[in-house]
């Protein structure tokens, strides 16, 4: 694939990774695989914006070739330390070894204990503006969307916006701009990567929008460190953003659930009926057959979620674990939360569940529902209503 | 003094100890901190800080 340019003399040279399906260790699965973009642009001063991945520097650097020689390049910013952006610095500084490295104060910290190189680095600010001829960059600090050296840059007269890891996808494809490809697997690719990524900074993430607004700068491009680039619709993105960093939601459910013989089951299929007979979009989930990542991207829709394990040791079930860290890690915005389980002798995982949901900074919307041993037809009819009376929580707001 | 605590990485504000990355003077209460001062962990503002009960 040749370099593909987003505006005059501004190429992506970036790199498609085709296999990717573990991303953070085997904490985040990419199911579409993921792109790292860099972004050249070829002015009086040649700067590149962000690299790539270790495996694919020589993919980068072929592409770069293509439009000129490296070593010509002599501004690199670097928006973001992370590995699966600066992995290929190494490489790119053998090659331009007077190119100075542009960076927040904490990436030139993290560079250094990443690389070791004694580089040009030249530190920048909120504000702060690298004049490359015809056009201009202008730096926008990040903190904590999603590391503490994340930054943007802005190249003024496009008015392109590359603001690294925020607005990205995983989503491999051949294509590079919105337009090209399937919007719905866009956004679901986004939703993923925001629930996963960015849910707990979603009070920094609202912050950051209304910076962005009140600075007033147009936005005609959004090319971001990972995926397809906001081209046709970059308000679409940006909107996107905002719903879900505000917590908005559908009438909507989710319920994890895991079993040991099936009564927990039971009871969460009741549960998942009285839910949609009041209207409710229920949708189950047993956890040790799912992804836990697309569980969390649900809830960035759901109003609530609903939990249910048998009681096993006095609490509930491990195979709940994953995912109820998971959650407090990510701590959904604007939540309810119930639990439910089956026991036989002793109790423990409702409550257990209940104070998992509740750290998590979910709202618990009534109390748990407990069932000894199996459950029977009219104890099937109470975990129904039990469902229709969440739905009407829902309902509440 | 109360200490604060940084709701984003979780860095706390202990006012006996002050932040000498940012040349705050031992028993600097956090409520004395200039405006533009940052969470030396992970940089976002005060206003990202809360006290510690």
């Amino acid at each position: 694939m040749d370099p593909v340019q987003l505006k005059d003399k501004i190429y992506w040279v970036g790199a498609v990774d085709w296999d990717m399906r573990y991303f953070h260790g085997p904490t985040f699965s990419t199911h579409r695989g993921t792109t790292y973009n860099s972004y050249l642009i070829v002015d009086e001063k040649i700067a590149l914006v962000d690299t790539v991945y270790p495996p694919f520097a020589g993919e980068m650097l072929k592409r770069i070739k293509k439009v000129i020689d490296p070593s010509r390049i002599d501004c690199i910013i670097i928006n973001h330390v992370e590995i699966d952006h600066s992995g290929a610095l190494p490489e790119v500084m053998k090659l331009a070894p007077g190119a100075k490295i542009y960076c927040s104060p904490r990436a030139r910290e993290g560079l250094r204990k990443h690389f070791q190189g004694e580089w040009d680095y030249r530190v920048v600010k909120t504000g702060d503006e690298l004049p490359l001829g015809r056009r201009t960059l202008s730096f926008i600090e990040a903190p904590m969307l999603h590391w503490p050296d994340s930054m943007f840059t802005y190249v003024k007269e496009e008015a392109l916006l590359m603001p690294n890891d925020a607005f990205g996808q995983h989503l491999a494809s051949a294509f590079r701009f919105d337009d090209q490809v399937d919007n719905k697997m866009i956004m679901e690719e986004a939703a993923r990567y925001y629930a996963n990524i960015l849910y707990p900074f979603s009070g920094l993430v609202l912050k950051k929008l209304e910076e962005l607004a009140a600075l007033g700068i147009p936005i005609s491009m959004i090319a971001p460190s990972h995926g397809i680039i906001w081209r046709k619709n970059p308000g679409q993105i940006i909107e996107a953003y905002r719903r879900w960093a505000s917590g908005d939601w559908l009438p909507k459910a989710v319920v994890v659930y895991d079993t040991m013989w099936g009564s927990t089951a039971a009871m969460a299929r009741a549960i998942v009926e009285g839910l949609a007979s009041e209207g409710v979009d229920a949708r189950l989930f047993k956890v040790s057959l799912r992804d836990i990542n697309g569980i969390i991207t649900e809830l960035l829709e759901a109003r609530l979620l609903v939990v249910g394990s048998p009681t096993i040791n006095r609490s509930y079930l491990s195979a709940l674990s994953p995912f109820l860290d998971d959650l407090a890690g990510l701590k959904p915005v604007n939540r309810l939360g119930a639990a439910f389980g089956s026991y036989g002798w002793s109790r423990g995982a409702v409550k257990d569940i209940e104070a998992k949901l509740e750290a998590a900074g979910l709202t618990l919307a009534g109390e748990g529902l407990e069932i000894a041993w199996v459950p029977d037809a009219g104890e099937l009819e109470s975990c129904r209503q039990w469902g229709r009376a969440l739905a009407r929580k829902i309902k509440e707001k | 003094m109360e200490k604060w605590e940084c709701d984003v990485c979780g860095y706390v504000y202990d006012p006996a100890v002050g932040d000498s990355s940012a040349g705050i003077a031992p028993g600097t209460p956090f409520e004395d901190l200039p405006d533009d001062w940052v969470c030396p962990d992970c940089g976002v503002g005060k206003d990202q800080f809360s006290k510690l009960e």
